[in-house]
């Protein structure tokens, strides 16, 4: 179905290739995962499969790409439509139209598709996505889970034999996540549809991959089956972690499997010291307290009477579906955002009362888009100008920044930044005012497996040295990786907190791989291996 | 259309208690009809334009000057210029009626913005696209991408500004609107790359099955007919030119296109998905309009037959029937506060 042959591309002015030498051979109704490291150019092999690379984002290409049979060289990514459906990194972005079934049936005009054919066939497609309910609205009150279903469907109706995701869950809570990815096995198993998907995280694709292809930092691509390409893989899920250092043999992918695997290894963790974990003990007091916070838009209750404690020395999660009032809650702790009842006391004060210079001496926070917070053509400009709004000393910032992200060219434009560096610039820029407690909204969305390590690191650093860290995520393997306490939002209300070992374990939604396979206290590799090194 | 026949009649008319009656009527109608939608919130800013332009018109007709006579209310100093600026006259006395003309000129300018920022934030974009004629099918999806673009970026303005007071920057200087201008910029510019490759990758602009020949001759005649469209449609506003211009060429204009829109529109490659048509409602509000702007030709100042014009003009804000909007689920269901929180 499709053919890469000795494909290498290079942007104009690239120093180096992006993609060097590949060769990919994709079978009719395989479901390919395309992984590797940010940055390394999972997106520009996508590109290439219709056309967009190089037709729209110019460079220059070597070798062939052939799609159903035709040659991408000879046909503009338009001529492609009928063939390759492709969906982008933001589906908001590219809607076109802005009511669902208009969209559905935009691909469709395009292609000239009798009004007969064209109702029937946008009819199948609300009922093959389960979005019939959805058909009258309006694009933007979507959730993000919903919006990436439209977004299938809106090139599933031009009835394409390819369909090409770039990172359709990165953005998504667990439950839409795998709402999605259950939609995209079904067209592999009921349609035969042939499906390439980016993704960084892999816990939740793995399993349904008949191919992964792991994209290196040079360009070379290594594509086989999941098993054998994991086995060597630097990015891994956690549960092939697990498995590696089990020494199970084959290698799970899923955790049906590795509960089978895993006999043995649970046996020996029965005995073994439950994780107490260096993290856990008593909190003495909250940094920041938060009692009955309320904010409104409107007539919808957004947040509604939220009590909430970041003690020192602690880092918290705060997890939720997608709107379920997590960013609102953090802005209006930051005191920035609107806050229509309750109180917050961060050292004494109130943040919301305090002036802004003041208030971000106190809490910190860095908001989903971190980018809209970096203005300057330089990271020593950036970092100058940090310093002079903090008032502290000069290179303070940059300093931090060497910290945490390790050297960065200080000409290099903040644009051009990786995902993770730009992330660490903008924590660098907020640390630089030293506050106490530090929130983050949404910051490991588009970090790889590396990236989220450091960035962990980062934050227990910032934790052990007496401040208290509140994170918004979607990522539960993140969440154990870092968090000591979870709390669960959902329609605006906190409905868990405590203990980060009590709140994930139990939920079925929010458990981490490792604690499916091992049951309750493990929560990740890391419990299992300080387990294991304590007995023996 | 029914703005543009409320814009047609506001540039017939200089009287001032006119056109606040005519930019009434526009403001009644938005506050009445307008959808729960994003591109709604827009008026506002529309009217603010207005009255930034109406200021500057007078701020110019002060400083440059203008008819000499009549009753001085303020005496400024006149600024002696060189020769070859002859005929400009920089400050100097400021009289009454120069003024009131400066301020019904910039008013008349205003009115016009506001209409068409009623227009702007009444239809939905995206609706009009469906009731061009297929020739002009990917021209105007351009322009409503073009148009929807403004709501975006005011959404954008507000999400940056609000992560400026992180970094607790309250100033007001260049450096502050560049720290606002810069990353909302790059946001704009980011977007419209990835819905281009979006609907590039969704078959927008394929070709038709049209030979190379027909579409050219097409296209020719598309351009020849709008350019006498505008020529025609200049000539009816403007009252000096000549009136040859005004009529025939404005009739044969729409003709000469009209055989073009019918050509290109016999080879286009596209379909319509359930086509909007007209109901008995948009018939009347934009028979409405037209009927004001054909009585502000009969008469340009404030009398019985304007007025009628005018009330005219007013009754779709009070007859139709609510619209019913895709949008309506953002303020009533629970799933949205994402979007909330992002615009709040």
């Amino acid at each position: 179905m499709i053919a890469i042959e000795g494909v290498t591309f290079s942007y104009d002015g690239a120093a180096r290739p992006v993609l060097r030498d590949v060769d990919l051979h994709v079978e009719e109704g395989e479901l390919v995962v395309v992984t590797g490291p940010t940055g390394a150019g999972k997106s520009s092999l996508l590109g290439l499969l219709n056309g967009l690379v190089p037709y729209f984002t110019g460079g220059h290409l070597e070798g062939t790409v052939t799609v159903g049979g035709l040659r991408t060289q000879d046909h503009q990514p338009r001529e492609l439509a009928a063939t390759v459906g492709w969906v982008g990194q933001d589906p908001l972005a590219g809607f076109v139209t802005d009511t669902v079934e208009e969209e559905l049936a935009y691909g469709m005009e395009q292609l000239g598709v009798d009004p007969q054919a064209m109702r029937r066939r946008v009819e199948e497609t609300l009922d093959l996505l389960g979005i019939a309910d959805l058909r009258g609205r309006s694009l933007r009150s979507l959730s993000g889970g919903q919006q990436q279903r439209v977004a299938i469907g809106s090139v599933l109706t031009m009835h394409p034999p390819v369909l090409v995701l770039d990172e359709p869950t990165s953005a998504l809570d667990p439950t839409s996540a795998e709402d999605v990815l259950a939609t995209l096995a079904r067209l592999v198993h009921d349609l035969g549809t042939t499906v390439v998907l980016a993704e960084h995280r892999l816990e939740r694709v793995v399993p349904f991959a008949d191919v992964v292809a792991y994209v290196g930092t040079d360009g070379s691509v290594v594509a086989g089956a999941p098993a054998s390409v994991l086995a060597t893989s630097p990015v891994v899920p956690p549960l092939v972690d697990l498995g590696r250092f089990a020494g199970w043999e084959p290698l799970p992918l899923t955790v049906r499997e590795a509960r089978r695997a895993s006999t043995t290894l649970r046996k020996a963790l029965s005995d073994a010291p439950p994780p107490t974990s260096s993290r856990q003990r008593g909190w003495d007091g909250g940094l920041l307290t938060a009692r009955g916070v309320a904010v409104r838009y409107g007539p919808l209750h957004a947040v509604r009477k939220v009590d909430l404690d970041l003690p020192a020395g602690s880092v918290t999660a705060l997890m939720g579906r997608n709107g379920s009032g997590k960013s609102t809650l953090l802005w209006a702790l930051q005191g920035s955002g609107e806050r229509h009842g309750g109180d917050v006391r961060v050292l004494g004060d109130d943040p919301a009362t305090l002036s802004r210079k003041d208030a971000r001496r106190r809490v910190g926070l860095v908001p989903q888009t971190a980018s809209d917070l970096l203005y300057l053509e330089s990271v020593t400009a950036e970092c100058a100008a940090s310093d002079a709004e903090a008032d502290t000393a000069e290179g303070t910032c940059a300093a931090l920044l060497t910290r945490l992200a390790g050297p960065i060219d200080p000409a290099t434009n903040p644009r051009d930044l990786s995902e993770g560096q730009k992330l660490a610039l903008v924590l660098a820029v907020q640390l630089t005012a030293a506050p106490q407690v530090v929130l983050l909204d949404e910051p490991t969305r588009g970090l790889d497996y590396t990236a989220k390590t450091a960035l962990a690191e980062v934050l227990r650093g910032l934790a052990r040295e007496g401040g208290a860290v509140l994170v918004a995520t979607h990522d539960v393997e993140f969440v154990a990786e870092v968090a000591d306490r979870a709390a669960v939002m959902a329609q605006g209300e906190l409905i868990a907190s405590g203990d980060v070992r009590q709140v994930l374990a139990t939920s079925p939604a929010f458990a981490p791989q490792v604690a499916k396979v091992l049951g309750q206290p493990w929560l990740t590799l890391r419990d299992v291996r300080e387990a294991l090194e304590d007995r023996s | 259309m029914w703005a543009l026949g409320l814009a047609v009649a506001a540039s017939r008319t200089f009287d001032v208690l006119l056109l606040g009656l005519v930019i009434g009527v526009a403001a009644l109608m938005v506050a009445a009809r307008r959808p729960v939608a994003p591109w709604a919130m827009s008026f506002r800013l529309y009217l603010w334009l207005g009255a930034v332009v109406v200021v500057i018109r007078v701020l110019f007709g002060v400083l440059l000057g203008g008819a000499s006579t009549g009753t001085v209310v303020l005496d400024l100093p006149q600024v002696p210029l060189p020769s070859w600026a002859d005929g400009i006259r920089l400050l100097g006395p400021v009289t009454w009626e120069s003024l009131q003309r400066s301020f019904a000129v910039g008013l008349q300018l205003a009115a016009l913005i506001i209409c068409v920022g009623a227009a702007n934030s009444l239809a939905n974009p995206r609706r009009l696209l469906k009731s061009l004629p297929p020739a002009l099918y990917e021209v105007g999806a351009a322009v409503v991408v073009a148009l929807t673009l403004f709501p975006q970026l005011a959404e954008s303005i507000g999400r940056v500004r609000r992560a400026r007071r992180l970094r607790g920057d309250t100033g007001r200087n260049t450096r502050a609107l560049r720290a606002v201008v810069i990353p909302v910029m790059e946001d704009a510019l980011e977007r419209s790359m990835r819905l281009a490759a979006s609907m590039d990758a969704r078959g927008y602009g394929r070709k038709g099955s049209a030979s190379r020949g027909s579409r050219t001759l097409s296209g020719a005649l598309l351009l020849v007919g709008l350019m006498g469209v505008c020529v025609g449609v200049y000539a009816t506003a403007d009252l000096t030119a000549p009136r040859l211009l005004a009529a025939p060429v404005l009739v044969s204009g729409f003709a000469v296109a009209g055989v073009g829109f019918w050509l290109s529109g016999r080879t286009v490659g596209h379909t319509r998905y359930r086509p909007d048509p007209w109901h008995g409602w948009e018939w009347f509000t934009a028979g409405c309009g037209v009927v004001a702007a054909a009585a502000f030709f009969g008469s340009y100042e404030l009398d019985a037959l304007t007025l009628a014009g005018l009330v005219v003009a007013a009754l779709p804000a009070l007859v139709t029937p609510e619209p019913t909007s895709p949008y309506a689920a953002l303020h009533a269901t629970a799933a949205v506060p994402a979007a909330a929180g992002v615009a709040a």
